[in-house]
């Protein structure tokens, strides 16, 4: 558990850290909250020479609710999604969600940005990205371009990020009607075995819309647009639920791991479903 | 001296701070600060860092080791192999079961994380960096993770262990069966146990496994070693629970003489039966500070504690119970197969390979028992230590705790009143088991009354029942548990006529030298790894001496100044070290009479102890304070006594304690996910004499969330390649304050008779009542739905695993 030696950098702004990125292509890497990268440093699993740290940039931080539009930068911890008023009532599966990561003493170092750039399956920020349909801003040095959530994400830990570029911010639209964030774990600040984000629009007793993600049940967050649509156009009855369930099911692929066998988390993974579902058509 | 006119005797009392009261613990100030001293906290001059080479396989021949990459980094000094302990004799140790283990790979290894080559290197971060550049070539050799095929594998595990002739030579407790066999421990009467179950009219028989885990204390195993070339002193600083013992291991295989060897445990931070043995990690550490002449430290990280510094459990349980149609049990037999790992290296008193593992009768007159324990080599980890339980007992208590439950379920009968009409009664004891202990005492149908009564048990039944119905008509989904425990422990190991480790008596001691001024420092043969000795042992003599447990210091775990004793694990500090401290605080006062008497001008006999003073009898007014008796017998010339006011004792118990405990767990599964909630757990608690109630509760409560945690999830578990699953805390289950319920504590008090003061030791009790009874919950919820028994541990994928087996998934 102890790292191999690496070069520490604290840049102020963003040209410092991208000249570092530049300079170094992938033996360098940016270090936002540092719950991932650390670790898997000290079990030297990742190598990185040269650390950039995000602490001193200017730029990186804020929640701004405007034009129907919610933006996090990227060095938003989620201890700061919590303690947010006007996020909470502008998006308050952002809470739900934030307050189901890890605990306090994570939560006050976790950031948003690393959170979703990071690429781990594990980490619940991804797949409610994609069920807000959020989107993702990475600077280079060939500017800025923004890239979709639910397109950000091939394998674990391989994203669309470029080595030399930055995840500098999450915007999404403000979401509409019901949401829940259900996540079955064994215990505090682990993985999720499943989780599920579920936003549904209500319309005169019918679904109108609804958008559905999944975490931890795939070697990247699932976003399943089936499942979504199997409850647009009904009242949400059981039945109905069941058929968002076997959509689901149709598009996540789990991996055995200490927290039980693929059959085991299917299981858990129609369950926590089915319960997100009931939990946000009854706020919808 | 009269200045306390005025003050009553009730004062007096709540002056002293003595036995009984909820004294602070005088320890939190620097820990609650951050102000305690471990060993990772010590920095001496040049100290040098030591790091290990681990096996990434779990049975490789070693073909090669190239050091050389490693010895050109910048800022390495040695890399230590067995080839460079070998003519030290030092490649090998003797673990403390009468097997031996290598320091360092001899050629081969046994288990996943086995050392294989020691860095020293000048910081931390060279030793790790230096780690990566030595080369190892492996052959990797069949790998056996099963006890029972281990016994029957045709793969050799410990050439050591067999002769040139390929026969077995005994090992240290008697004849081997099979090369992977270590030793058969038979205690009781096979045949005629066999007869009463063959006979019986109800018998009930049932396999449980009771899974590996680790006993994982916050702070990691490690030492700094420091040997002074000029003057020949070696001084050793480590998480030790026995630093006494670790001298004079540390002599025996060193060859340095006793007296030149010095042992520190400084704070600890949590043992639990880690911190019992010896690791190679302090072997070599030693022989690198001898090698270099400079201090050497070694800490284990978070993954090398749980993969390899002792692990505990790992025992197949195999029993059968039989009992008349009025639900009388007549007769118990119990077989084990114990898997040790690549070496024995388990804490056991040495007359006892698989500890106390017969006290299985438990809490239940049961007139006729056999047991008998396998020993089986796997390549697995070595260790077997007692993790927060006195030796193998945990594995006992959930033994019979579960036999009982399964026979209750052959026999359609409630456990609880099962477990009243076995209950060994209270005019039996001293009791003497089928197994050959003998309870000192005990009085469990008033504990279990008080348990029931305080839960409302025919209640709980009857709400459990009415859910059975919802649950079968849809209602609900969630299913409701009632968990029941009595355990008896046997702690305070113990009386040297049985009990020794590695041929040294299991005796304790405390030494106490009260100064002029009326304050005090003792000093005992144990050390505390957060149990708060010296919070309680200063009561114990507040009462016993008359002086202020707040002027009383105590002090433990340095070699050079404490009296010798085998130290603290197996409960055995207040049963054995508590003695000790009461005998010699007796013998001050033995004296301090003489001198009150001398001073008072009356004759001794004339004289009586009350709470702090010597008083005239019958004339409460004349009396000598032990304050003022201190001063005197340092400065005052009293005939035929000698100056000063000191007590040594060494104690040596005549028998265990046996605390005793009723458990009661309620909680509520969900079927569908397997999630456990409990509502509510009631612990009652027997310890005898009680010193300090609010350090009971808070050793209940530590014990029953260690319970808790082994229970539900806690497991060091294994794939079929002997690589270690759950080798960090993401795996490994540590319950935060978020998965652990509240506690009910409750107590009944019945002395131990052979005690000087009555105390029978509690650190352990919650954690060997409380795994049986969350295990018991779990499987009472699907007792209505035919489920006789399901391993532990309960986690949310065996749980749904269960229900799915039963048929509750539709």
């Amino acid at each position: 558990m102890i790292p191999a030696a690496f070069e520490y950098y604290r840049p102020k702004d963003m040209e410092g850290v991208l000249a570092v990125l530049t300079e170094h292509g992938d033996d360098a890497r940016v270090l936002a909250g540092g719950h991932s990268l650390i670790p898997m440093m000290k079990l030297r699993m990742a190598e990185v020479p040269h650390l950039i740290d995000l602490q001193d940039v200017a730029g990186l931080g804020g929640i701004s609710v405007s034009d129907g539009t919610v933006r996090l930068g990227a060095m938003v911890t989620q201890s700061d999604i919590i303690a947010d008023a006007v996020l909470a009532d502008a998006a308050p599966i952002m809470r739900e969600a934030s307050l189901q990561i890890a605990d306090p003493q994570v939560r006050y170092m976790g950031t948003v940005g690393g959170n979703v750039a990071n690429g781990d399956p594990g980490n619940d920020m991804p797949g409610l990205m994609q069920c807000l349909d959020a989107t993702f801003t990475l600077i280079g040095p060939d500017g800025e371009r923004e890239v979709a959530a639910r397109d950000f994400y091939e394998s674990a830990y391989m994203t669309a990020r470029e080595d030399d570029e930055v995840l500098t911010a999450v915007s999404f639209k403000v979401p509409e009607g019901g949401y829940a964030y259900q996540k079955q774990k064994r215990k505090i600040g682990d993985y999720a075995t499943a989780a599920a984000a579920v936003q549904i629009v209500k319309e005169g007793g019918t679904c109108a819309r609804a958008s559905i993600a999944m975490t931890n049940l795939s070697d990247t967050p699932v976003y399943s647009e089936a499942a979504g649509a199997a409850l647009v156009g009904t009242s949400v009855t059981d039945s109905d639920i069941d058929a968002a369930v076997q959509a689901m099911l149709g598009d996540i692929d789990p991996a055995e791991d200490n927290r039980g066998p693929v059959e085991f988390k299917r299981h858990a993974a129609a369950v926590i479903l089915r319960r997100a579902i009931a939990r946000a058509w009854s706020r919808a | 001296m009269k200045d306390d006119a005025g003050v009553t005797r009730e004062q007096r009392v709540e002056a002293l701070g003595g036995m009984g009261c909820k004294r602070k613990r005088v320890e939190d100030a620097r820990f609650t600060q951050g102000k305690g001293n471990y060993v990772d906290d010590i920095k001496m001059p040049g100290m040098l860092f030591g790091d290990f080479v681990r096996s990434p396989y779990a049975h490789a021949r070693i073909k090669s080791i190239d050091t050389s990459a490693a010895l050109a980094l910048d800022g390495v000094v040695a890399v230590l192999t067995a080839d460079d302990l070998r003519p030290l004799g030092l490649h090998w140790m003797p673990t403390l079961a009468g097997d031996k283990q290598m320091v360092l790979a001899d050629g081969k290894v046994l288990f996943q994380g086995q050392e294989v080559a020691y860095v020293v290197a000048k910081d931390r971060y060279i030793a790790a960096d230096a780690v990566e550049l030595i080369d190892v070539d492996y052959e990797e050799l069949p790998v056996i993770v099963d006890p029972f095929e281990s016994m029957k594998s045709d793969t050799v595990l410990r050439e050591d262990l067999v002769a040139e002739d390929g026969s077995l030579p005994d090992g240290a407790h008697g004849p081997r069966k099979h090369h992977n066999h270590i030793f058969t421990w038979e205690v009781g009467e096979k045949e005629a146990t066999s007869q009463v179950i063959d006979s019986a009219q109800v018998v009930a028989e049932e396999t449980m496994y009771y899974h590996r885990t680790h006993p994982c204390p916050l702070e990691t195993c490690g030492c700094v070693a420091s040997m002074d070339k000029v003057n020949g002193k070696l001084t050793l600083y480590g998480t030790f629970q026995a630093p006494h013992a670790i001298r004079t291991v540390v002599s025996l295989i060193s060859g340095i003489e006793e007296h030149n060897i010095r042992v520190i445990s400084p704070d600890i931070g949590g043992g639990f039966g880690n911190k019992v043995g010896a690791y190679p990690g302090y072997v070599c550490s030693v022989v690198a500070s001898i090698v270099t002449g400079v201090p050497v430290k070694w800490v284990e990280d978070r993954m090398e504690n749980l993969m390899t510094t002792a692990f505990a459990r790992d025992y197949w349980m195999k029993g059968k119970i039989s009992a008349t149609p009025e639900g009388k049990i007549t007769g118990l037999w119990c077989e084990v197969t114990a898997d040790h790992g690549g070496f024995d290296a388990c804490a056991d008193p040495t007359k006892f390979p698989a500890g106390f593992m017969n006290i299985c009768t438990g809490s239940y007159d049961i007139p006729t028992a056999y047991l008998a324990v396998d020993g089986v080599y796997t390549n697995k980890a070595p260790g077997g230590v007692s993790y927060r339980c006195s030796f193998r007992v945990t594995e006992a208590v959930y033994f019979i705790e579960r036999m009982i439950e399964v026979l209750a379920i052959e026999m359609n009968m409630d456990a609880a009143e099962l477990r009243r009409i076995n209950f060994i009664k209270k005019e039996q004891f001293p009791y003497q088991s089928a197994l050959g202990w003998e309870y000192d005492s005990g009085d469990y149908h008033t504990a279990w009354d008080k348990a029931l009564k305080a839960v409302d048990y025919e209640g709980l039944r009857t709400e459990q029942a009415q859910r059975v119905e919802d649950f079968k008509t849809g209602k609900t989904r969630k299913l409701m548990g009632v968990g029941l425990s009595f355990f008896t422990e046997i702690v305070g190991a113990g009386p040297v006529k049985n009990c020794d480790i590695l041929g040294l008596g299991m005796f304790d001691s405390c030494e106490i030298r009260i100064h002029p001024t009326g304050s005090a420092i003792a000093r005992l043969g144990t050390i505390s790894q957060g149990q708060g000795h010296a919070t309680t042992f200063a009561q114990i003599l507040a009462s016993e001496i008359g002086l202020p447990a707040d002027s009383i210091t105590i002090e433990e775990g340095d070699t050079d100044t404490a009296p010798y004793g085998l130290g603290t694990y197996g409960s055995r500090s207040t049963p054995v070290a508590g003695a000790a401290t009461a005998m010699a605080g007796r013998k001050i006062r033995a004296k301090a009479q003489m001198i009150a008497a001398y001073l008072l001008e009356v004759h001794d006999d004339d004289v009586e102890f009350d709470v702090d003073r010597f008083v005239v009898k019958g004339a409460p007014e004349k009396f000598k304070t032990m304050k003022e008796i201190a001063f005197a017998a340092y400065n005052q010339a009293i005939p035929g006594i000698e100056p000063g006011l000191e007590a040594v004792s060494y104690y040596d118990p005549p028998n265990m304690t046996y605390p005793f405990g009723a458990y009661i767990c309620v909680m509520d599964i969900d079927v569908d996910t397997g999630e456990v909630d409990i509502r509510r757990f009631y612990a009652l608690d027997d310890c005898g004499t009680r010193i300090n109630p609010m350090i009971i509760e808070g050793q209940v409560h530590g014990g029953l969330t260690e319970a808790l945690a082994v229970a539900l999830g806690q497991e060091i578990a294994y794939d079929d390649m002997g690589n270690v699953k759950t080798g960090t805390l993401m795996d490994f289950f540590l319950p935060t304050a978020w998965e652990v319920p509240n506690y009910e504590t409750d107590h009944t008090v019945t002395p131990s008779p052979h005690h000087p003061i009555g105390a029978k030791g509690v650190g352990e009790s919650p954690h060997v009542g409380g795994v049986p009874c969350f295990s018991n919950a779990v499987n009472d919820a699907f007792r209505a739905f035919g489920l006789r028994h399901t391993h532990m541990p309960h986690d949310h994928w065996r749980i749904w695993k269960t229900a799915n087996k039963l048929g509750l998934h539709g």
